[in-house]
């Protein structure tokens, strides 16, 4: 009996346990680094705990860097491209998977492809149209993209409505309903919760990208939060309560989204397991 | 794939209906936004990348064509070499690596135990952190002197390596991040282990088949066709490594480089972006851009013909 428990729930606890401290760990270096001063930072040997709970280095971040304009920067592109993948991935999952027309099965096939296409080999091109076209160092190359619907969304939208019953649409399609009405009355709504899955990988996407900004936003007055706090490094390299403490202001919006949305987070996982 | 009902429309026909044209513009106009981007910004830029790599061009003059100079140069290139033999690393040992602690930890997931839901949101967490930051916060970590792993690695008297300043601890440093970002992985496989029947461990269990056994006979068969997609994700992924990589790096170095100590983090990706957007060498990076085409075509084309030996199909 005892020999049981041990089996199925101390041992098994114990090992989650483990793990989770390896997990959890360097958060609480994150936190506590952020609060120390430079001394106890670079003093030996390193303890973990701060003396005391030093906030101002929070101030000082925040000060030394426009960290509140970069979030501002951060945000705005963040939403213009959740109304763009909104608009246009459901339109497109809707056409190959409702729609009986021989474009369905061949979009689908490419839209798959396109997945597995590294970025790199369309980025010098897409870089020289935007360069003739004047806008580099604009939003515009970071978030026009969006309009045109990614690959993961319209692949997780088709699986998504694969499993909504025809019947639904049918009946309206008797009462006389255009494809439109019934798409924006009776789809859409459905969609709601992996629409909401859309918003919200397409916000993590936006919000942590830093490559994208980097190629295309020089003017450091339009910087992202990604791009910010690496010229923080850059410039303010040693000044790791202050880098710790602007990584805290990072990371904390990613936390509370994850925390508040965790179902949707998940849902990510099984959706892959489409693939097969 | 299901046949579709648009198939067995327009097969053996002569001329379309009128209710297939309806469908044939109605379908076209809800795609168009994919189609519109697909072909602006893929296919356009796909087939002049092509034409770019033939090409000597710096965004200020015109492109001069060049014809295979690029190719011949990069054959020659000793930071293209560098490149590849980081990158090949990385999907060498960092993929199964990684590919392994996912494992581990989605079976950890699947244990029945109270409490599950909150051991899952702790695992998942750092994959939810921005590269950027988790970047930072590691750098710091691996500091040698004041971080927290060394702190540790001496406590227990182990060797305390420089991290990322010794050109030989560098990529391990970039898998020991990864390692705690496998969370991602493991949710993935975590989702595919809660598909398999329960039934046929029951069966196994009943015939006296142990642990390790249900493991490799049942677990792992029928787990092999996400063990594939993730195989072929994080392969293609590894020559697509540049954030961790540049923030791990430092940034950009007094001497204008971004390949940390020795070139050591000089990735695919990264001697790419170096020498298309520090250098402007348009053209010459167009033509890594292209040999990144071909090697990721190759990597999943060679993975899916040999899959058919040790992917199984449930229901097959």
């Amino acid at each position: 009996m005892t020999l049981k428990i041990l089996r199925t729930k101390i041992l098994p606890h114990t090992v989650l346990i483990v793990f989770s401290v390896f997990f959890l760990f360097p958060f609480v270096w994150l936190l506590f680094t952020s609060l120390k001063t430079s001394n106890e930072i670079f003093a030996l040997p390193p303890r973990i705990l701060p003396e005391a709970f030093h906030w101002e280095n929070y101030k000082a971040a925040l000060e030394t860097v426009p960290f509140p304009r970069y979030m501002w920067n951060t945000l705005v592109i963040c939403v213009i491209c959740i109304i763009g993948q909104l608009f246009a991935a459901p339109l497109v999952a809707y056409s190959i998977s409702r729609i009986p027309w021989v474009g369905s099965k061949i979009i689908f096939a490419i839209v798959l492809a396109t997945m597995i296409l590294p970025s790199q080999v369309q980025m010098i091109p897409q870089y020289i149209i935007f360069t003739k076209l004047g806008w580099v160092n604009t939003i515009l190359p970071l978030t026009i993209g969006a309009f045109f619907g990614a690959p993961f969304y319209i692949f997780l939208l088709r699986q998504f409505l694969l499993g909504v019953p025809k019947e639904l649409s049918e009946a309206a399609k008797i009462d006389g309903a255009s494809e439109f009405r019934i798409y924006t009355q009776i789809i859409l709504p459905t969609l709601k919760p992996a629409l909401a899955t859309v918003a919200l990988f397409t916000f993590v996407g936006s919000y942590t990208d830093f490559m994208g900004p980097l190629i295309y936003l020089n003017d450091a007055a339009k910087w992202t939060i990604t791009v910010g706090l690496q010229g923080f490094q850059q410039d303010h390299g040693a000044q790791w309560e202050q880098l710790m403490a602007a990584s805290t202001i990072m990371a904390i919006p990613m936390i509370l989204l994850y925390f508040f949305g965790q179902k949707y987070f998940m849902q990510s996982g099984s959706a892959f397991t489409g693939f097969k | 794939m299901k046949d579709s009902a648009s198939m067995k429309l327009s097969v053996k026909r002569k001329g379309w209906t009128r209710r297939e044209w309806h469908y044939f513009w109605l379908g076209l106009l809800f795609a168009s936004p994919w189609i519109i981007g697909f072909l602006v910004f893929t296919v356009y830029p796909f087939f002049s990348s092509l034409y770019f790599s033939l090409t000597a061009y710096d965004l200020f003059n015109p492109p001069q064509w060049v014809g295979l100079d690029n190719y011949k140069q990069i054959m020659t290139d000793e930071r293209f070499y560098k490149s590849i033999n980081n990158t090949l690393f990385m999907a060498f040992i960092s993929v199964p690596i990684s590919l392994a602690s996912s494992l581990i930890i989605a079976i950890m997931l699947n244990f029945k135990v109270k409490g599950i839901n909150y051991y899952r949101t702790i695992f998942y967490l750092p994959a939810v952190i921005p590269i950027v930051a988790s970047a930072l916060l590691w750098t710091w970590m691996l500091n040698p002197d004041f971080g927290l792993i060394n702190m540790f690695l001496r406590a227990v008297g182990l060797p305390d390596p420089a991290w990322l300043m010794d050109p030989r601890y560098t990529k391990p440093s970039l898998i020991l991040m990864g390692l705690w970002g496998s969370g991602a992985g493991a949710l993935i496989f975590l989702a595919a282990l809660q598909g398999v029947p329960q039934q046929y461990y029951e069966a196994a269990q009943v015939d006296g088949a142990n642990g390790w056994h249900r493991f490799w006979k049942i677990t792992i068969p029928a787990l092999s066709p996400i063990i594939l997609f993730q195989l072929i994700m994080g392969l293609i992924g590894a020559f697509q490594i540049f954030t961790e990589s540049y923030i791990l790096a430092g940034g950009k170095s007094v001497s204008g480089s971004i390949g940390g100590p020795d070139q050591s983090l000089l990735f695919y990706a990264v001697n790419l972006y170096q020498e298309a957007f520090m250098n402007l060498k348009m053209g010459y990076a167009s033509a890594l851009a292209w040999i990144l085409f071909i090697i990721v075509m190759a990597i999943t084309l060679v993975l899916l013909k040999t899959s058919r030996r040790w992917v199984y199909y449930g229901g097959e």
